[in-house]
Formats: C-alpha cells, sequence, structure tokens
C-alpha cells in the first residue's frame, strides 16, 4: 500500500469513527452531513488536501422539523442513515436549500420521494438552477428572500439573500431562537475532520483561506454586501455547508471574511485612475509598443501607468495588481498564429478576480498573420471589460506612425479612465 | 430603412442603426460596460439602463419580462442581448 493510499485509509478510518447518528450541535438541532475524507480535487479547481465534508443540519421546532441542504448524491444512504437517526420523514416541514450545486442537493430528489409533504423553500434567484437540476419532475417549492420566515412552532427560520457567494442562488439561513447561521459556502472549506468543531478539528486555517481564495474572491463585492446582512446578526454558531462547524468565536471568521475582502494591496495611487500595462517581447517591438502606449497615457495626465514584462514575474502578483487596476493594455506578439503561452497563463488566471467593467486593450508585433491583438481582446471581452479603443498591431519592428498609434492608444485610454472622452457619432457600419 | 441612434453614455459614442439593430451588435464593438454572459437572454449579465428612449425599444418578450422580474430589475431596464431598437433616439448604460 503506498503513503497515499495508507493516508486515505487513515482518514477514512477515523470517519467511520462518527457513528452513523446525527450529531448534536445545539439543543434540538443536529449535523447529518457525510464526510468524503479521499477527495483531493473539487469542481476541478480546487485542491482538497484531506478531502471535504457535506454538512446538511436538521432543525426540530415544536411544530415539525426542518432540514437544511443535503449532500452529494453518492453519499445519499450517510445522509439519510443520520436524518432517521434524529428525525421521521412525516415530521419534516421544511427543506431548506441554502444552495442547489449538486454537493447540497444531491439527495434531494429521494429526499422529496421521502418527504412528499415538506415544503422546499430556495431563494428567489435559484428557480433556473432548480428547473436545471431536476428535469421535468413537477416541483412544488417556494421562493424565498431576505426577510422571509419559516415557523417551526417555537423556531424560526429567517432567510438572507446573498447572491454570488458563489453562485446567483446563494443565501444564509438563521435560526433566531439559537443564533445559528446556516451559511451555506459562505465561512465554509474543504477540510475533512471527524471531530467536526473548530475547538476540535486539526488546523484549518490555510483551508479556510484557499477556499475563501478560490471560491469568494471573484465575488468580494457581493462579500461585503452580504456581511453587511450577516454582521448585525446575534451568532452564537455558524454552520456551513462544508468544514467544521464553527462554534468557538464564531465572529471571528466573519471578522476574516472582512479582512479578506478588503482590497490587498494598498492604492498607492490614492485618488488617480490606474492602468497597468503588461508585455511579453522577443526582440523588444511589443516592449517598445507598450513604452510608447505607457509614455501616451501618463502624457495625458490623471492616470498612474505602470508597466510590466510578463516574464519577469509571477502571475499570482500580477493578478493582485490587476485586481485593483482601473485599466489593462495587455501586449503579445504573435507566434504560430497565436498570443504566447505567458499572457495566456495571466488572462488565464483572472478569473480569479473581478475584472468586469474595467477598460482594457491589446496590442503586439507580428511577423505575418498577426492573431494574437483578436486573440487576446476577445478574451478581454470575455473576462468581461470594455474595449473603448482598438488595439494596435505592427509588422515586426514597429515604424514611428505605429508607435504614434500606440501612443494614441495610450492617450485615449486615459482619457476613457477620466471620463474626458468627447461624444462621438458613428455608423453602424464603420464598425464592421 | 428606418434608423435610429442609441448612445452608449459610458463610452460616449452615439452609433446610427438600422430599426431592428439589438444592443448587442452594437455595444461591445464600441467597447461600453455592457457585458455579456448567456447572450440568450436567460443570464440578466447584460441587464442595461435605459435612460431615455424606452419607448424607442421593441416591447420585451414573455421570457425577457420574466428574467427582468427574477431579477427584480427596476423599471427602464433591459436586457441588452434582447432589446431590439425601432426608431429614434435611445441612450443607455450599464445597470
Amino acid at each position: 500500500m503506498g503513503i497515499t493510499k495508507a493516508m486515505t485509509a487513515m482518514a477514512q478510518a477515523a470517519a467511520a469513527a462518527i457513528t452513523e447518528h446525527g450529531v448534536a450541535i445545539a439543543p434540538g438541532v443536529h449535523w447529518i452531513g457525510a464526510l468524503d475524507p479521499g477527495l483531493r480535487s473539487f469542481d476541478i479547481i480546487l485542491k482538497t488536501a484531506n478531502g471535504t465534508t457535506y454538512n446538511s443540519y436538521v432543525v426540530r421546532g415544536s411544530a415539525g422539523v426542518a432540514v437544511i441542504d443535503t449532500v452529494k448524491e453518492n453519499f445519499s444512504e450517510t445522509f439519510f442513515s443520520r436524518l432517521e437517526s434524529v428525525a421521521r420523514y412525516d415530521e419534516i416541514r421544511a427543506i431548506v436549500l441554502n444552495h442547489l450545486e449538486p454537493d447540497h442537493s444531491g439527495a434531494l430528489p429521494e429526499l422529496l420521494k421521502r418527504a412528499p409533504q415538506a415544503q422546499l423553500y430556495i431563494s428567489s434567484r435559484a428557480q433556473p438552477m432548480l428547473k436545471g437540476l431536476l428535469h421535468g419532475e413537477r416541483l412544488n417549492y417556494m421562493p424565498v428572500t431576505t426577510g422571509d420566515r419559516v415557523e417551526l412552532g417555537d423556531r424560526t427560520l429567517h432567510f438572507l439573500q446573498t447572491p454570488y457567494l458563489h453562485w446567483p442562488d446563494t443565501q444564509c439561513t438563521f435560526l433566531e431562537e439559537e443564533g445559528i447561521l446556516f451559511s451555506g459556502d459562505v465561512f465554509g472549506c474543504h477540510f475533512c475532520d471527524a471531530r467536526l468543531f473548530n475547538d476540535a478539528v486539526g488546523d484549518f486555517r490555510f483551508s479556510f483561506e484557499y477556499y475563501y481564495a478560490h471560491i469568494m474572491r471573484p465575488f468580494r463585492a457581493h462579500v461585503l454586501e452580504a456581511l453587511e446582512q450577516i454582521e448585525p446578526l446575534p451568532l452564537k454558531l455558524i454552520a456551513p455547508a462544508h468544514g467544521p462547524v464553527l462554534r468557538d468565536a464564531p465572529e471571528r471568521y466573519v471578522v476574516r471574511y472582512r479582512e479578506l475582502s478588503a482590497s490587498k494591496l494598498k492604492n498607492e495611487a490614492a485618488g488617480e485612475k490606474t492602468l497597468v500595462v503588461f508585455y511579453v517581447s522577443a526582440y523588444g517591438s511589443t516592449r517598445a509598443m507598450a513604452e510608447a502606449l505607457a509614455a501616451g497615457a501618463e502624457d495625458k495626465g490623471g492616470v498612474r501607468v505602470s508597466l510590466y514584462d510578463i516574464e519577469g514575474g509571477e502571475v499570482a502578483p500580477f493578478v493582485d495588481l490587476i485586481e485593483e487596476a482601473d485599466a489593462l493594455a495587455i501586449g503579445s506578439p504573435t507566434i504560430n498564429g497565436d498570443a504566447v503561452k505567458p499572457v495566456w497563463d495571466l488572462l488565464s488566471s483572472l478569473t480569479a478576480v473581478n475584472v468586469r467593467g474595467k477598460i482594457g486593450a491589446a496590442f503586439g508585433s507580428y511577423g505575418w498573420t498577426g492573431e494574437a491583438m483578436q486573440m487576446v481582446e476577445d478574451r478581454l471581452r470575455g473576462l468581461k471589460l470594455r474595449l473603448p479603443v482598438k488595439g494596435v498591431r505592427a509588422r515586426l519592428i514597429p515604424t514611428t506612425e505605429e508607435l504614434a498609434s500606440c501612443r494614441a492608444l495610450g492617450e485615449q485610454l486615459a482619457l476613457h479612465l477620466t471620463g474626458r472622452v468627447e461624444n462621438r457619432i458613428i455608423d453602424m457600419a464603420e464598425l464592421a | 430603412m428606418p434608423k435610429a441612434q442609441v448612445t452608449f453614455q459610458d463610452v460616449g459614442v452615439t452609433v446610427t442603426v438600422p430599426a431592428g439593430t439589438r444592443l448587442i451588435e452594437v455595444s461591445e464593438k464600441v467597447g461600453a460596460g455592457i457585458t455579456y454572459g448567456c447572450r440568450e437572454g436567460e443570464c440578466c449579465t447584460c441587464l442595461t439602463k435605459v435612460i431615455s428612449g424606452h419607448e424607442n425599444l421593441a416591447p420585451p418578450s414573455v421570457l425577457e419580462d420574466q428574467v427582468l422580474k427574477d431579477n427584480f430589475a427596476p423599471r427602464h431596464h433591459r436586457l441588452a442581448c434582447q432589446a431590439q431598437v425601432l426608431g429614434g433616439e435611445i441612450v443607455v448604460k450599464p445597470a
């Protein structure tokens, strides 16, 4: 048996140490989720060094039971076993899905069959997704939004719509009487430990931060909006959909989310707009274009311009710079009919941050075909940047006129950035 | 063919277009900040504020109307991938 297999077997043995019963997390509230210690990659984009958990919960009130979230489909057996240990199916009045991704909705179809009387509650933003998950099944669901409540007799579930954390459908559910926030993926992490609670499990700080960086960071503006709703809550416990249950000092994790959602870099440009220019250059031609563009932007004033050779740095800090910048210009030579790999490596990493609405531009030198500029422009549009000024290409060594065009491109970017562009009237035919 | 004038306020460009043109056909080409996701009227990414000339756009389809309602779109907001220009003058900007 290899070391990895041995470790996985140990983790599975630890997982089995939790009985098939629900685990009480507060009076009348149980964890009924599943442990997945063998998982090593989640949603393709995340490494999971010690697996994950799919957390679901049961809340018992004097007038019925609510189930909050389910598990990935292949863990349904464990989920139902734990559910049956703390409630009967005919007691279930409410099923709440805080997030419809399949790792939380996998057992939903079967649960709806076993508890047909239960009312399903999802965010009003989740409706198209529910239809996409449960094709053709007739569903009786209740769309809810912030302020809506479900009464379970002596207990009340209160919904907070928190879209884009990390899907449009995401919401949190607050159990008022116990101060428990069922937070969905918010405050979650991929960390599998059968000891379950944050004051009992191993050190999961890295997993918490890593999860934020990959799942929440692209949506940090939405995180800040959600925190406005979450911070005033009298929290006693956070019950996320992955990773440890946060019963010890739950407010620490709320504070940490606010810290993580702040700018990663102090903005040295203060009130000025910022343009970052990145380039790769084999013989200095694309570099000369980048320098001309930067000089043109700088000349117009009001814009702080920075110039970087992509080959001279690592991708991650460049992504941090771009996240904070107002505009981005990318220069790539065309080699074998394509933009070059360092440029694609940078561009493919920008999904980790929000670049929507920033101003973008492309430029570059080429030998005989020159596709790179258009490809980079298309990628920038795909990333939802706006490209108000067409890019510049130059065959091999840029001429004085071509460098002047780069300079003009920089000037135009500066004018757009500072709101000084004059209104133009054009015919659609000119746009072809 | 009847013409219309669409102004994309955020980039300061007015485009003369034939009647029947959808905003999506023009906005990206002028570099306006209206961004697109599905491009099929479902995801609401391209929600656009119609500052003036709302009456110069074809009324929303049943599908567009539903998507606008589902996403709590304010009055005089349209999906740029769906909204079709009829004539006159229209001024838009990203929502």
